[in-house]
């Protein structure tokens, strides 16, 4: 197969193949597929697109790849539930929305669409995005790609399963405290979050609005530059877009691969990231990969990011509590599927309360919780105080930056774990976003590199962290360490 | 138990709600306003909505500027302070109407605090009002209820609304009642509000409490929901006062509740009480930025502010010499005052200075006939039959003494049921004036002859007899006689 969107276009240059033939492909593997990575698929209105796009290259494109305008031309991709399409089945991991239609679609869908990528379908996630292994979908939980027993990660599983698997040539994912970067790890891809306000959060279904935030998860470090940038830019549709400039960062990724160097590289290693619970082939990987940099020139500091200890807590309580709020609308009226029972209710209250009785168990769970923390008399304690302590620990990461150009850590803990094997234990199902939360509640940019496998062949990501809207850093730094790792 | 003969005071705060009259919604394209002053609930039912309005999982808003722009201005207008930076916050709550289970509002910062308003009473006292804070926020859709099943409309959630907080600086209904009007007569006059009464335009919630005079301390206070006539208003809050002191002085405590207004019944009922009121879990809403305002934006909003009621109607007093109660209506009303001064301007095409009591026959007739009938009718200016230069005419005949006051009401009746002009109606129904001594002198004649007992009366010295005389004529002439004339030529004879 084609490892990059680079090699489709050479082999549509080629006629080795056609638009049309590669998502026929995909179409045939994920059927025979077992992964349970999709909930619906596309397959008329992408096979459409793909004899369009086969016929247009032959005669308005005259049989050469029409890069410029349409960058994704003819690429396959796959779509997380959470993100809105015209006219397509939405239904963000939960029964509450089994027969929602949205009637617009999501701007980052639209922007890779109009860039001529081909949408295959909507993967599977976890219930609203709330999951860190893919094990709270109510359309069952994704599957390993390598390893049955195994969860992806979450809550982006499906997405991470799809592309490691190849049932699609690249996804989106999105993340919200590790959404992204964990099931990238587990998988064994790239898997990019951007800064908070690159990419337009219009048409993403929300879970914690202030956290969410969209993102490529690919085979290789030079197509997540590429999607990210066709995504990136203002947005007259979310207020909390940023104008900040869109850069060339495929290109930044081919220059440093041309040449890997680290040289004129500071990079920090955070000790409090360097935990008693790592898992010790996960430390050994991270360590030989910081070795890696450091021979190719990269200089390594390390440094303190004192509050990271309050770190999952901050985020828990910010998350549930902007998801108790994200989530009202579904309460039967308007959205969100209306049981049997739900019609013989008396009044109003009576009718919440059975419509809302369907959410899943880890949806119900957060969704009280961030109630309790919004409450008049609990709000000081609860709401404001994580707000402070997510203030300081952007202040740690701005200290930080003012020394080093990039923050390296594991992505996660452990390897992917075995389903079943932390769906009983919230907290220590919580921790596996330790290292990834930290990055998501100061709003940076952040991105999962696979750099190694396990003694069971599971892989290991490294994480990279950069400085606000400083993309560039966190491409150039991962496509080198994609070049030098064996 | 409380002394009977404690005397209370009533203290009474407002929130109005505001509805800003921008072409779209607060936070989306869908038009909030057509454009011929419709109301938007009367479009095809959820016509007018976008994915934002109704809430859609995946959308989000987007702050529509003009809002901000209307705000200020209410604000500068009410001289409130602005704030540099203000917050969207969620305040939720679940109802059908509510299409994201929160209204999106703001909360501990609003876009403008602490300002004020200066209200007159009847007897030409005035008083300050403090105005605590202006936010603006979304109105909600509209549920209709149906026999066995209810149905939702959101063509007006998302809708800008302003609400206006007042201090608890009021002490009666009728300053309540003049604090609303005041406060219609600034937006309307702003041109940041249609302001249809009956669409819902200007909405009222009214806290209201009491207290033994001298308490400082205030009393448990009741929310009067959503009266929207100042009448009513007034009505409510005077019935929830005694309400309240028939309470307190059988012994109970007056609960904190919110309480509804029926005006057929003159009454207010419990809606629900401060255990069953919602914890709205209020916080900043992280779909939008704060709303960060430039100095420099107020202060060009500053200047390009209209005249205001107030000095509209300081000009009225000292220009034209009416008097404040006089002036105090017509700029209450924006059409009403741009129609006074539209017919002021055709009076000098008529020979008549605004100075020479023209101003003040213009008002008298705008202030007393012409506002009753519209008031009755529930009609505006605008849209009547009355136009201006009609009533400049109208003025002039008054003027020129031929025609009777009395029978420039009756003008007035026939101007505002089917139009026309002046001069064909006086011509038509016989209107005009008698001013001719010797039309009139042989009717007193006639009288005086018919009369020798009250002329004897006032041969005796009984003077006030003179009235009858001047009656008597009025009536022989149809009460087309000018009455002044009729009095002097009386007089002359009964004294000659």
């Amino acid at each position: 197969m084609y490892k990059t969107i680079r090699e489709v276009h050479e082999a549509y240059d080629t006629k080795k193949t056609t638009p049309l033939e590669l998502t026929r492909h995909y179409f045939s593997e994920i059927k025979k597929s077992k992964h349970n990575a999709f909930i619906t698929i596309c397959e008329d209105r992408a096979t459409k697109q793909a004899e369009l796009q086969t016929h247009e290259l032959n005669t308005k494109y005259s049989g050469k790849v029409p890069r410029q305008e349409k960058p994704l031309f003819g690429i396959p991709i796959g779509i997380k539930d959470v993100l809105t399409m015209d006219g397509v089945r939405t239904t963000c991991g939960s029964k509450m929305l089994d027969n929602y239609i949205p009637p617009y679609t999501a701007t980052a869908v639209e922007k890779l669409e109009n860039a001529g990528a081909i949408s295959l379908g909507k993967l599977n996630m976890d219930e609203f995005a709330m999951g860190s292994s893919n094990e709270n979908s109510a359309y069952g939980s994704v599957i390993h790609p390598t390893h049955p027993d195994r969860v992806p990660g979450g809550s982006s599983g499906g997405s991470g399963t799809a592309v490691a698997a190849g049932l699609c040539f690249a996804a989106l994912g999105t993340d919200t405290g590790g959404s992204i970067r964990l099931p990238a790890s587990f998988c064994g891809i790239v898997g990019m979050k951007p800064t908070y306000g690159r990419i337009s959060r219009y048409g993403q279904i929300a879970f914690a609005s202030s956290l969410d935030q969209i993102g490529p998860m690919t085979k290789t470090v030079e197509d997540a530059a590429l999607l990210c940038q066709v995504m990136a830019g203002q947005d007259a549709y979310d207020s909390t877009t940023s104008d900040a400039p869109v850069e060339d960062w495929q290109k930044a990724v081919r220059e440093v691969e041309n040449t890997p160097t680290a040289k004129g590289y500071k990079i920090g290693v955070p000790q409090e990231y360097f935990i008693d619970g790592i898992h010790p082939e996960v430390r050994k990987a991270i360590e030989n990969t910081i070795q890696v940099l450091k021979s190719q020139g990269a200089e390594i500091v390390p440094i303190s990011l004192p509050h990271t200890q309050y770190a999952v807590a901050t985020y828990y309580v910010i998350a549930v509590s902007e998801a108790s709020s994200n989530l009202s609308r579904f309460d039967g009226v308007r959205f969100g599927v209306r049981p049997p029972q739900a019609m013989e209710a008396k009044n109003p209250v009576e009718f919440y309360k059975k419509v809302r009785a369907n959410f899943g168990p880890e949806v119900k769970q957060r969704i009280i919780l961030g109630t309790f923390a919004l409450s008049s008399g609990y709000f000081d304690a609860y709401y404001r105080r994580a707000s402070q302590v997510r203030r300081l620990m952007r202040q740690d990461f701005e200290n930080a930056f003012k020394e080093v150009d990039l923050i390296v850590s594991p992505v996660c803990p452990t390897t992917a774990f075995k389903l079943g094997e932390k769906s009983k234990d919230p907290l220590q199902m919580y921790l596996s976003d330790i290292f990834t939360i930290p990055a998501s509640l100061a709003g940076l940019p952040s991105m999962s590199v696979p750099v190694a496998k396990d003694s069971e062949g599971l892989s290991i990501g490294i994480h990279l962290i950069a400085p606000r809207f400083h993309e560039t850093v966190l491409f150039k730094m991962a496509g080198i360490i994609e070049k030098v790792t064996p | 138990m409380i002394d009977p003969n404690t005397e209370f005071e009533t203290v009474i705060g407002l929130e109005v709600h505001v509805q800003l009259s921008t072409d779209s919604k607060i936070f989306s394209t869908a038009r909030a306003r057509l454009p011929q002053g419709q109301s938007v609930a009367d479009e095809a039912v959820n016509a007018n909505t976008t994915p934002v309005c109704t809430g859609h999982p995946g959308s989000l808003p987007v702050l529509n500027k003009k809002v901000v722009e209307y705000a200020i201005r209410a604000g500068l207008a009410t001289d409130c302070r602005v704030n540099l930076k203000s917050v969207f916050s969620r305040k939720h709550y679940f109802y059908p109407d509510s299409p994201k289970g929160y209204q999106i509002s703001q909360y501990d910062l609003p876009v403008c605090e602490h300002g004020h308003l200066d209200i007159e009473l009847g007897d030409e006292s005035g008083k300050r009002v403090g105005i605590t804070r202006i936010h603006l926020e979304e109105d909600a859709g509209k549920n209709v209820h149906l026999a066995g099943f209810s149905l939702v409309n959101l063509n007006r959630a998302g809708v800008p609304l302003i609400e206006i907080v007042s201090e608890p600086d009021m002490r009666s209904p009728e300053e309540a009642g003049a604090y609303l009007r005041k406060l219609y007569a600034i937006v309307t006059c702003l041109g940041i509000c249609d302001g249809n009464l009956q669409e819902g335009n200007f909405r009222c919630d009214a806290n209201v409490s009491i207290r033994p005079k001298g308490q400082e301390k205030f009393g448990t206070r009741t929310e009067i929901k959503n009266v929207n006539s100042f009448r009513f208003v007034e009505k409510a809050i005077e019935y929830e006062v005694q309400r309240q002191k028939s309470v307190l002085l059988s012994g109970d405590k007056v609960i904190q509740e919110t309480r509804l207004y029926d005006s057929q019944k003159n009454q207010t009922f419990s809606m629900r009480t401060k255990e069953e009121a919602e914890d709205y879990r209020y916080f900043p809403d992280p779909d939008l930025l704060p709303l960060v305002i430039d100095p420099d934006y107020i202060e060009a909003l500053r200047e390009t502010l209209p005249e205001l009621p107030d000095q509209k109607r300081d000009r009225f007093v000292k220009d034209f010499g009416l008097n404040k109660y006089d002036a105090t209506i017509l700029t209450s009303d924006k059409p009403l005052a741009e129609f006074f001064e539209a017919a002021l301007k055709v009076l000098p095409v008529l020979g008549i200075s605004a100075e020479l009591g023209g101003a003040k026959s213009l008002a008298n007739l705008l202030t007393g006939e012409v506002s009753r009938l519209l008031k009755e009718s529930e009609q505006e200016i605008h849209s009547s039959h009355f136009k201006v230069e009609q009533f400049a005419a109208l003025v002039g005949l008054l003027h020129d003494k031929k025609i009777s006051s009395t029978a420039a009401k009756q003008v007035i009746a026939i101007l505002f049921a089917e139009g026309g002009k002046v001069d064909e109606i006086v011509a038509r129904e016989g209107l005009t004036q008698v001013s001719d001594v010797s039309t009139l002198e042989p009717v007193i004649d006639q009288i005086i002859a018919a009369n020798p007992k009250q002329v004897e009366e006032f041969r005796s010295g009984k003077e006030k007899i003179i009235g009858f005389f001047v009656g008597q004529a009025m009536k022989a002439t149809q009460g087309k006689a000018n009455p002044a004339l009729l009095q002097e030529i009386v007089l002359k004879k009964l004294k000659g």
